[in-house]
């Protein structure tokens, strides 16, 4: 009873005429697609950027959607704001003077600056990033680090998050604490006023908002480290990549 | 005349009721302007993560204890494609169309295998932020731009189901069941022809105005 008319009505000539199974193929089609993209899609991402990006730059919608690719993660219910005045940066831990540093004593520290690359470990690039900040060598020196120190444990404003990177790390030629991304003062949410920058190691371990740097004798697990991910954090060969 | 069951009707509403849900608190996530003025990112991952979970669930359950015969009848309906249909995709919309006409069953197939897509890609990224061996290169990728797709999908069909003169007249099918015999017989003429002989015979010992599609109904 129930078949009847549906039968009927699928052999009406007039509607039947050439009539295909196209829906399921698309259906399969499309999802197929789909699942190579999440396997493909960081290749993809690269040939659409190129398109999109400047069309994003040239109608103003870069400051609205991250077609440059910035995407801002946090993992507290607000971002610390950042007061010129009240603001120190502390640095303690294994060093034989610890400090405290206000804004424009940072800023009075000897300036660097880099173009980089930054990469998230979920995959989004941003490319050449003009960062400007003070090399860890020239900030650790008025702390004068004992012989045991051999990591820095970044300690954010924004709790809990935390992040570990060892003195040899820091001592690369391209690692800086920054306070400044493409020629301004580092936005709030890039981590103002001060963020970690190691552009060989994924994002997270760029701290964002440091508050503390703690001289420690061996690297911790840091906010993420403790959710799985992997401490050293290199391009291309931590995090199940390589 | 009958379009679309209690069944159809409670699907869709409840995916464009999640649709809408997913996409605020996705943008907020998602839109570093937003992200900054809204903050809450613990939270609104929840909601995201916790309305995704509920869509799914509750898609399954719709599925699972409504008139099954009517969805399956719908889509055998949207699988099809006939010559008619492929003419109105390369432009000819006024070829005589079924029930659905062919960009009504391209949306239907579009929202279903996104759907399957956003929901796959989704619990990836909750789960990769668990266990790094399910965070895959593309994951983030294909979530957005199943996003930017979807939007511009959605503007279309709310355009066509809120403003469009000639269309929008469908929107009364998608809330209350049922629509104008003339209007059906203008748009979707092999389904209005063909289907509900009985309302054309005022002898017929059913005077129901449901299509025989839907005579089975037990919603």
């Amino acid at each position: 009873m129930t078949v009847g008319p549906e039968r009927g009505r699928l052999e009406s000539p007039r509607e039947n005429l050439g009539a295909r199974r196209l829906g399921r193929a698309g259906f399969v089609g499309v999802v197929g697609a789909g699942v190579a993209t999440l396997f493909y899609g960081k290749a993809l991402s690269r040939v659409t950027s190129r398109v999109t990006s400047p069309i994003a730059d040239a109608t103003g919608l870069t400051r609205l959607i991250p077609s440059g690719g910035w995407r801002i993660y946090t993992v507290a219910d607000t971002m610390p704001s950042f007061d010129r005045a009240s603001w120190r940066l502390r640095v303690d831990g294994l060093v034989e003077r610890p400090f405290v540093l206000s804004y424009p004593e940072l800023l009075a520290l000897p300036k660097v600056e880099q173009v980089s690359t930054f990469h998230c470990v979920t995959g989004w690039i941003v490319n050449n990033v003009r960062w400007g900040g003070v090399r860890f060598h020239d900030l650790l020196a008025r702390a004068r680090p004992l012989p045991g120190a051999a990591a820095l444990h970044f300690v954010s404003a924004e709790k809990p998050y935390d992040d570990y990177l060892e003195m040899r790390q820091v001592a690369l030629a391209d690692v800086m604490l920054a306070y400044e991304m493409d020629g301004k003062p580092l936005r709030r949410e890039h981590g103002a006023p001060v963020r970690v920058v190691i552009p060989e190691m994924y994002g997270y371990k760029n701290v964002k908002w440091v508050a503390r740097i703690e001289l420690v004798a061996r690297p911790g697990s840091g906010y993420w480290e403790q959710r799985g991910y992997d401490r050293n954090a290199w391009l291309g060969r931590s995090n199940g990549y390589g | 005349m009958q379009r679309f069951t209690r069944t159809e009707r409670l699907l869709h509403w409840v995916h464009a009721a999640a649709f809408f849900v997913l996409l605020g608190s996705g943008l907020v996530l998602y839109l570093p302007p937003l992200s900054v003025a809204v903050g809450r990112r613990p939270l609104l991952k929840d909601i995201h993560f916790l309305t995704g979970v509920s869509w799914a669930g509750a898609i399954l359950l719709i599925v699972a204890v409504g008139n099954r015969r009517a969805l399956a009848q719908t889509v055998r309906e949207i699988d099809l494609f006939d010559r008619d249909d492929r003419r109105f995709l390369v432009g000819r919309v006024d070829v005589p169309q079924g029930r659905f006409n062919a960009g009504q069953k391209v949306n239907a197939i579009l929202t279903a295998a996104f759907a399957t897509l956003f929901f796959v890609s989704g619990l990836l990224l909750w789960y990769g932020e668990r266990d790094t061996r399910f965070r895959l290169p593309g994951t983030v990728f294909l979530h957005d731009a199943l996003m930017y797709i979807s939007v511009v999908i959605v503007a279309g069909h709310l355009y066509l189901s809120l403003i469009h003169p000639t269309t929008r007249h469908a929107l009364r099918g998608m809330t209350l069941g049922a629509v104008r015999e003339d209007w059906a017989r203008a748009h979707h003429p092999k389904w209005a022809d063909t289907e509900p002989q009985r309302e054309r015979q005022p002898a017929a010992p059913s005077t129901s105005s449901r299509p025989s599609s839907a005579a089975a109904d037990g919603n």
